[in-house]
């Protein structure tokens, strides 16, 4: 069997920060593994580890700044990598899901996965919808925001639950091959040991532009444009309680009483 | 020309998103000046058909094909009836099924995609407005084209109210069902007891601030003492340290309780989402910036385990 995870870092932004044209400036930015493609890296090294002659493949859409989460899922467990990558790309201000759908589908047709994993969303643009896209357009079955997984491989089915609101989970099996997001707390990540990490710096990370995925630069065209950035209106200015922790905690009770709270 | 909306339900109730659509969709059908067609897929479409007969409403096309929610039967159903209305635009919740769908049904009918809207404006183009970064930002995406599909954030538009006089026609659809290729074999309620947080007057709600699960003893005799109810954020949640059924957010439970106090909350957008329509909301957080003060009334900026017994004390 094999298990594709697709993977991105997101910019974490400075709690103080200025915006620069239609982003915030990167002097503000720091990057890490996406919260949401830990936990599908940790399904996918978990079905490798359960399973005889499983291969666990990352694939990416970054710069080269991008291969140190692509090492992170490595690390991990992860048995090789390929990182997505071109200048007519690098000049793109806006990556929407169908563009980043179309730049990952030559790479799960070239590798034949049985099963591709992706995070529900990013934790930086939050489109929620680049491994549903993608499925579409492999012709893969689907299922969004999974938080349990059982694979029968023989039977070429996954039992999944799917979360949905108010504490209420959909059980569904899906027809292999299939692309699933993953959503947080489906499993508890691990932390890459020194080992691993060793390891990770000698295990193959193929890079490839748009010549080698067969794509030409019309096929990004996207009538989506991102226009505007701007720091949102705070909704309210509370009031704080200041002082000692005593004063504070003594105002806010008073609060609390006159709203007949704890009476 | 029309704009079309498609509703959602689940476990034979019309979801409250339903109807925030059709508000969300009369907003279009006006800046398009076209009508607002409604679309509902599967379950008892009768009555909900009937239920989707709202202010603002030119038309309500029901779907009779199965009880439950399936993807792939939404998207044969979306892509039939884009066949026939060819909407200048498509409106879908962005809620967990309608991340199950609304991408697929977009690539499948060529409409170019923007999701999680909390706002819109129509001049030349539809212009939506999305936040990025856990709401730090706020950004709009013009989406320069004749045909636009979009799912909305639950809880951003009002409820559009009953009447008006929408027609109700069922829509025959020709589901080839080799191409539905998921079954939903059923659901299961998640375990935690009978604590109903939507139900609360006034709840303590936790969050990764409490550091360890040890702590959540001082939450709970805060709560205790208030006569509260205890619920959490995601990352509590998440590291099994409370059940689910006590999440306040998106992807747990919406609520609006009188009073929302949480402790050790950041305030990230999913959160937020979850309890904005409390009326009053207090946050202790030791960090200023924190988003969760953004939208509370009052705050206490200090260490949660200094600040919650000195606050427990005070009703002892």
């Amino acid at each position: 069997m094999k298990v594709l995870v697709t993977v991105t870092d997101v910019a974490l932004v400075d709690d103080e920060f200025e915006i620069d044209g239609l982003d915030v400036d990167e002097r503000y930015l720091s990057y890490d593994l996406n919260e949401w493609d830990e936990y599908a890296v940790e399904a996918a090294v978990q079905l490798s580890e359960a399973g005889d002659d499983v291969e666990v493949v990352t694939a990416t859409i970054g710069p080269e700044r991008t291969e140190e989460a692509i090492r992170t899922a490595l690390a991990k467990g992860a048995d090789r990598a390929v990182r997505v990558w071109d200048d007519a790309v690098a000049e793109r201000d806006l990556l929407d899901a169908e563009t980043k759908a179309t730049l990952l589908a030559p790479v799960v047709r070239e590798e034949e996965p049985d099963l591709v994993l992706s995070g529900v969303q990013s934790g930086d643009d939050s489109f929620a919808a680049t491994g549903v896209t993608l499925a579409e357009q492999l012709g893969y079955e689907w299922a969004a925001v999974v938080n349990d997984l059982a694979v029968d491989a023989d039977a070429g089915v996954a039992s999944v639950h799917r979360e949905l609101e108010g504490g209420v989970d959909e059980l569904v099996d899906v027809e292999l091959p299939a692309v699933l997001t993953v959503q947080t707390g489906i499993n508890d990540p691990r932390y890459a040991s020194l080992r691993g990490i060793r390891q990770a710096q000698t295990k193959p990370l193929d890079v490839r532009g748009l010549d080698d995925l067969g794509l030409d630069e019309s096929a990004l065209a996207s009538p989506l444009r991102w226009t505007a950035t701007y720091e949102p209106e705070s909704e309210s200015e509370p009031t704080v309680f200041e002082g000692s922790v005593d004063e504070a905690a003594d105002e806010l009770a008073g609060v609390l009483r006159e709203q007949g709270v704890g009476e | 020309m029309t704009v079309l909306a498609v509703a959602e339900h689940r476990r034979g109730e019309l979801r409250d998103v339903s109807f925030e659509l059709v508000a969300a969709g009369r907003e279009l059908a006006d800046g398009f000046g076209t009508d607002l067609h409604v679309a509902v897929v599967g379950g008892d479409v009768e009555s909900f058909g009937a239920d989707l007969v709202r202010e603002g409403v030119d038309a309500v096309h029901t779907v009779d094909y199965g009880e439950e929610f399936n993807h792939d039967v939404a998207v044969q159903a979306v892509d039939a009836l884009v066949a026939e209305l060819a909407p200048r635009a498509l409106v879908a919740p962005h809620s967990v099924n309608g991340l199950d769908y609304a991408p697929a049904a977009a690539e499948r009918v060529g409409y170019p995609l923007v999701t999680d809207a909390v706002d819109l404006t129509i001049d030349d183009d539809l212009v939506v407005t999305r936040e990025m970064y856990g709401s730090k930002v706020e950004t709009t995406i013009a989406v320069e084209s004749e045909r636009a599909a979009l799912t909305i954030r639950p809880g951003e538009w009002p409820r559009a109210d009953r009447g008006g006089d929408a027609t109700v026609e069922p829509f025959a659809v020709d589901i080839d069902e080799s191409a539905v290729r998921s079954t939903v074999t059923g659901f299961e309620e998640v375990a935690g007891g009978d604590v109903d947080i939507a139900d609360a007057d006034v709840l303590v709600s936790v969050g990764r601030g409490i550091e360890e699960e040890e702590n959540l003893d001082i939450v709970f005799e805060l709560a205790e003492a208030l006569d509260a109810t205890v619920a959490a954020s995601r990352p509590v949640v998440d590291n099994g340290w409370l059940p689910a059924n006590r999440q306040v957010g998106q992807s747990g439970t919406v609520v609006a309780p009188e009073m929302y106090i949480a402790v050790g909350i950041s305030g990230a957008v999913q959160h937020v989402a979850g309890m904005k329509g409390a009326d009053t909301v207090v946050a202790v957080n030791k960090d200023p910036n924190a988003p969760i003060f953004d939208v509370a009334d009052y705050g206490i900026v200090d260490d949660l385990f200094e600040v919650v017994p000195a606050l427990t004390e005070q009703f002892g």
